[in-house]
């Protein structure tokens, strides 16, 4: 193998085995689909339980002498409350740059340990993350990457049924928590959360158990295998942001529409990397906006895709689109001039050169359905 | 005629001096789940190798290349409410274009099922 051939997942034998299409993202070699195809994995996703494979991501540790010292670390960084989360909580965020662009999205989530924090940070990116987080964070926090642990999602409205039948402990994790549960002997740490807009799990476990847990969850007919294909139509109706489509480093969360991430404490007082960027466009507006958006025929419009006024102006581009299976029909996302980004507006979009009529919607296309 | 088959993946019958155009099994097998057809203009002339209509899956949008020259006499309509139509049966009633051919020696410079067959399969 060269040094440029992709990884390799835990599970990238059971892959193979289901017969799947196998294409390299983030520098792994990884299922786009299996034989059932996009299709049908989205909407079995969307009415069962689809099982992911997510070990590329990069799973980490962050650890100090209490946990004030380690989430205050990690509020230099990112814009979220670190310091109000409760034992076994996390929330969403984002690493920004001194512009206030963002370097990427993550979980962060505070261990039942003391003075730990858990997170989980995109696979394309977690080199970077690595290399940041080390540069910035004090003498005292230690960065650990978790190499040796794997993860998968359970998601969909049978993903609890499912896995309480192996744990019935699972019923009783809240949405954004995680509990330590046995899974048919195999020790895993389970969070009720996912990337879909189901209800569901992401399951971490050692790597050495992880096809063994993908083989047991699958061995429930509520379950089956679900590939990145299907991944990025359910989080695209989902209207949930992809790294390097949606967010980048020039794009802040604020037009990313991610304000919602940012308390109230930490827009005042500040004190994490991008703020100022940040509070100038919480206080006077961004000058464009993340929004969703409805073509009106049947052709999909892809990333790139150039977005004009209906007087043929350019205003913005798409960042995702494609077909929903759930919407029957064409969807996309990207980002437009904020005067054009209400709710309704008509717009057009140049696909081959061609203007075709859609219109920017609210987000998300498909209601999240999270067990709150 | 039997089937003619070009190395874009396209496959051409022709009856009475028009070609009838679609795409291969193994092309809609990689193209996985089909969404949306584009096609073309009746009365567009085409020469071989032009790009003449697009084809979108899920994923991606693929080009789909006239492997012959003429002008478009016919388009499917029934793939425009049923793209899926392609995944079912793209060797037959998921046809993509007629085309009334203006140079029917291209024909032989096309492949036969042998010949593609070895092609797609190595």
């Amino acid at each position: 193998m060269s040094e440029n051939a992709p990884k390799r997942t835990s599970l990238h034998g059971e892959h193979v085995k289901l017969g799947a299409r196998m294409a390299p993202f983030a520098g792994y070699d990884m299922p786009v689909q299996y034989p059932s195809g996009i299709i049908a994995e989205h909407n079995w996703t969307r009415g069962n339980a689809g099982l992911f494979d997510v070990c590329h991501m990069g799973q980490c540790l962050l650890e100090g002498r209490s946990f004030e010292a380690v989430a205050t670390a990690m509020e230099a960084l990112v814009p979220a409350d670190v310091l109000g989360l409760k034992p076994r909580q996390q929330r969403y965020s984002q690493f920004l740059n001194e512009d206030g662009g963002t370097l990427d999205d993550l979980m962060i989530t505070r261990h039942a340990r003391d003075g730990t924090l858990y997170a989980v940070v995109n696979a394309g990116r977690k080199e970077h993350d690595y290399a940041w987080m080390q540069k910035h964070l004090p003498a005292g926090v230690a960065l650990t990457r978790r190499d040796d642990l794997s993860l998968v999602a359970l998601q969909g409205p049978k993903a609890e049924e499912a896995l309480a039948k192996l744990a019935p402990a699972v019923k009783d994790i809240a949405f954004m928590h995680y509990a330590d549960v046995e899974i048919g002997g195999i020790s895993a740490q389970v969070s009720r959360s996912g990337y879909t807009g189901e209800d569901g799990f992401e399951i971490s476990v050692a790597n050495a158990d992880a096809p063994k847990l993908w083989s047991l969850l699958l061995s429930d007919p509520l379950v089956r295998p679900v590939g990145l294909g299907a991944r990025d139509s359910l989080r695209l109706e989902g209207g949930f942001c992809l790294y390097g489509h949606e967010l980048d480093e020039t794009i802040s969360p604020v037009e990313a529409g991610l304000a919602w991430s940012i308390p109230k404490r930490r827009r005042a007082q500040g004190g994490f990397t991008g703020w100022a960027r940040v509070q100038e466009e919480l206080s006077h507006g961004a000058a464009k906006k993340r929004v969703g958006i409805r073509p009106e025929g049947r052709a999909p419009a892809r990333d790139g895709t150039v977005i004009t006024d209906r007087s043929g102006r350019a205003i913005g581009k798409i960042t995702s689109g494609g077909f929903g299976p759930s919407v029957n029909g064409p969807v996309a996302m990207g980002y437009v001039e904020t005067a054009s980004a209400a709710p309704g507006t008509k717009i057009n979009l140049l696909v081959r050169g061609t203007p075709l009529p859609a219109a920017i919607v609210s987000l998300p296309f498909i209601p999240n359905r999270f067990k709150r | 005629m039997s089937a003619r088959y070009s190395k874009d993946h396209e496959w051409v019958t022709v009856e009475n001096g028009i070609a009838t155009i679609g795409i291969t099994n193994h092309a809609q097998e990689q193209l996985g789940d089909v969404v949306f057809v584009e096609l073309p203009a009746i009365g567009k002339k085409v020469a071989a190798h032009d790009q003449a209509a697009v084809v979108e899956s899920v994923k991606a949008a693929s080009e789909v290349y006239v492997p012959v020259s003429g002008e478009v006499v016919e388009v499917n309509k029934e793939l425009e409410g049923d793209p899926a139509l392609v995944n079912r049966d793209a060797e037959a009633r998921a046809w993509f274009m007629k085309v009334r051919l203006s140079n029917p020696a291209e024909l032989d410079g096309l492949m036969d099922k042998t010949a593609y067959d070895r092609l797609v399969n190595g």
